[in-house]
């Protein structure tokens, strides 16, 4: 690892993992951190005896622009930490906000957040209880940052987990892929399409809750924000030591997506997303897990993208590594690789 | 933008077709010879990457073996130049924007991006223009664009030199690495060592040069080429063309990327590097120095050559070349990268030792991305 903080320790990609696991979970780390999912589930002493389970669940926002086409970072604040306590099948309650602005930044800018963050609580149904605001100096922020917690309820009997993923499952997604990654990329640099690209920053406890009551089995949910469904599916592959086959034409992504990341040279399946689920599920709950998903307010273009193999499954290469296979429109398999470094924009 | 029209050149029905001639060439080709395979380079890194990501290799016949070339222009430059562009960022009160892919190419002994991390004032930016304007607005910071790419980057630069000048924008220059294609592919076209039979040219640069320029290539050297797209289409397309040539014993130049390549290529861009650039000789990484292969400003634009404004090699370190860094080779076409001692061990794509390991186009990082040559 170098020896200071690069911007591509914060990609959501290798470099990151590197630090979280040197830096961070090798010091402090318990059985409850080590889990890797995104929410921590949570028994303490006292509850014990009435079988209820907390989920808990933590996030920090830095995004630039702070409006962006389809959100704001309140509104990012609000899903983010609702979609990662969703995750592990609770049903989210309550939410902390810690504001970080910058000395100059426009209070009609904050109120606007602040409107935004209210909106997408009621839309998730969550209370904001708690809170804190710091100002920093001018130079010292970038206009504002937000972090937010979160705490959920987990019902008796729901067991989600990365490590419960099984060879034949399915891998379902619950829409199109990179928008949020292309809108931000294309407000921050000044880049016009022909279609506007909105981000699809939405809660999705709704979803995920259809999702359990349809397929009651379900091996577990995630959500590919940054790094995208590489990485996403990747940590998946390594929690429960098997591969990931995803075909590659039905993965549901908007044609300006594809076009506008062809262009720039970026990887579809690195771009972040903010209002997306993927949910593995066993193969025969599989077409209620979709139909439930296909029945949400934001799940309209759910797709079965794939599947869990063994990576004994013969048409994978013998490498016996826990990764993703892509299958191409040429029919060949390729490896989905996970972000290193920055995404950033090729040369020619 | 029309993106539903892109999405035709990844038509899995129009690609079951091309493979199918594609396959029945190649078998037509190894049966005439024998154990020895047909070589072609794909010059270019953006075509290094598209044909990993849509697993052309895993369907070719043993009889067609694809190597990639020198065309990732973050590669091509040569390790004195990354040292260089590291030692403006010791220019005090300076700021440098550069293309995202520089960040990370180590020079001999540290990185744009470690650089950064320092405290030097770097930023990544899409359009030179982008740096021009940050120079425009802070007239007291000096702004210094780090000008990398082939001839598809290069009148970009030329028109934001043309404003920079119209405008009196002082505190704006840029470092200049370009380098032009075809001098390359002829020093290629004409190294007994390489015997490539075959050469797929690159879509984009040949959008701005047109096809002309590629003629010795057929005339001087016999060698047989094809100019390319990029999604799974034009790549087979662009095969089955160049196969049916070989095949035929035509020694041709074929345009298989007719629908945004022209004999005359775009010449509003071409007079606009002729206006502010002067073709010179230019340092490769691997391939040495080549004739006519850069541009380096002319007289008339020369005031805005931060070499020359801040004196830059009083600033530049000792270059030292990484050890056992096999890029030189693999740009080349002699070495893959699976070949390279340091490939995947020492050398990844989180601690990249040689830039082929960290541009996006560099072939270390498909092969690595995409484990090339690990299959059983």
């Amino acid at each position: 690892m170098s020896d200071r903080i690069t911007m591509a320790h914060g990609s959501g990609g290798t470099q990151m993992q590197e630090l979280v696991e040197q830096a961070f979970t090798s010091i402090y780390g318990n059985a409850l951190l080590l889990t890797g999912d995104d929410a921590a589930v949570l028994q303490p002493e006292e509850l014990q005896a009435s079988g209820a389970r907390l989920a808990f669940s933590t996030d920090s926002y830095v995004v630039t622009p702070p409006v962006f086409p389809g959100g704001d970072i309140g509104r990012l604040a609000v899903c983010g930490t609702v979609n990662d306590l969703a995750t592990s099948g609770a049903r989210p309650l309550y939410l902390s906000l810690g504001f970080i602005l910058e000395e100059g930044f426009l209070l009609a800018e904050l109120k606007r957040i602040v409107a935004s963050i209210a909106t997408a609580a009621e839309q998730a149904g969550v209370l904001v209880v708690t809170g804190d605001t710091k100002v920093v100096e001018q130079g010292k922020g970038d206009g504002i940052y937000i972090n937010s917690s979160g705490v959920g309820v987990v019902a008796p009997g729901v067991e989600l987990g990365g490590r419960n993923c099984k060879p034949g499952d399915i891998i379902v997604c619950s829409g199109s892929l990179g928008d949020h990654g292309i809108a931000i990329m294309s407000m921050r640099e000044g880049l016009n399409f022909e279609a506007p690209l909105q981000s699809d920053a939405a809660p999705l406890d709704k979803l995920t809750s259809a999702v359990l009551a349809a397929a009651p089995h379900t091996r577990c949910f995630r959500d590919p924000t940054r790094g995208g469904l590489a990485s996403t599916l990747t940590e998946l592959a390594r929690q429960s030591c098997t591969c990931m086959l995803v075909e590659e034409d039905k993965v549901p992504i908007k044609d300006a997506v594809r076009g506008a990341a062809d262009m720039l040279g970026y990887d579809v399946f690195h771009l972040a997303n903010e209002g997306k689920m993927i949910a593995v599920v066993p193969e025969e709950e599989a077409a209620a897990a979709l139909l439930a998903m296909q029945q949400s307010p934001y799940g309209s273009d759910a797709a079965l993208i794939g599947t869990v193999v063994s990576v004994e499954h013969p048409e994978l290469p013998r490498s016996h590594k826990h990764q993703v296979y892509v299958r191409t429109s040429l029919g060949t398999l390729r490896v989905m690789d996970v972000l290193s470094g920055e995404q950033l924009p090729r040369i020619c | 933008m029309n993106m539903n029209l892109l999405n035709k050149f990844k038509d899995p029905e129009l690609l079951r077709g091309l493979l199918e001639r594609m396959l029945l060439l190649a078998h037509k080709i190894q049966e005439r010879r024998g154990e020895q395979p047909l070589c072609l380079m794909e010059v270019c890194g953006t075509h290094t990457v598209a044909i990993a990501k849509c697993g052309l290799k895993s369907v070719l016949p043993p009889a067609i073996k694809l190597i990639s070339g020198p065309g990732c222009p973050v590669c091509v430059t040569a390790h004195v130049d990354i040292d260089r562009i590291i030692a403006a960022t010791r220019v005090p009160q300076a700021t440098i924007m550069t293309f995202g892919d520089m960040m990370r190419v180590p020079g001999s002994s540290t990185s744009l991006e470690a650089r950064r991390a320092e405290g030097a004032r770097i930023e990544v930016v899409y359009s030179p223009l982008d740096a021009l304007s940050r120079a425009l607005k802070h007239p007291k910071q000096q702004i210094i664009f780090v000008a990398v790419g082939f001839e598809t980057t290069t009148p970009l630069i030329a028109a934001t030199l043309k404003r920079a000048k119209a405008a009196g924008a002082e505190n704006f220059s840029i470092l200049t690495v370009h380098k032009r294609v075809t001098p390359a592919l002829s020093a290629l076209a004409s190294d007994p060592s390489l015997a490539i039979d075959g050469l797929i040219l690159p879509g984009h640069v040949s959008t701005i040069i047109g096809t002309k320029p590629y003629g010795v290539l057929a005339e001087q050297f016999g060698m047989p080429s094809v100019i390319a797209g990029f999604d799974p289409v034009d790549l087979l397309l662009a095969l089955v063309q160049l196969l049916e040539g070989i095949e035929g014993s035509r020694t041709e130049l074929v345009n298989a990327y007719g629908r945004a390549v022209h004999e005359q290529g775009n010449a509003e861009a071409c007079a606009l590097i002729d206006e502010v650039f002067e073709v010179s000789d230019a340092v490769w990484r691997g391939l040495g120095v080549i004739c006519e292969s850069g541009h380096v400003l002319n007289q008339a634009y020369d005031s805005f050559d931060a070499g020359k404004r801040f004196d830059l090699p009083s600033l530049t370190e000792p270059t030292k070349e990484p050890k056992g860094c096999s890029c030189g080779d693999i740009l080349r076409g002699i070495m893959t990268p699976n070949d390279c001692l340091l490939f995947g061990t020492a050398c990844t794509p989180t601690h990249p030792i040689g830039p082929c390991m960290v541009s996006s186009e560099g072939s270390c990082a498909a092969y690595y991305k995409y484990q090339i040559g690990e299959r059983a």
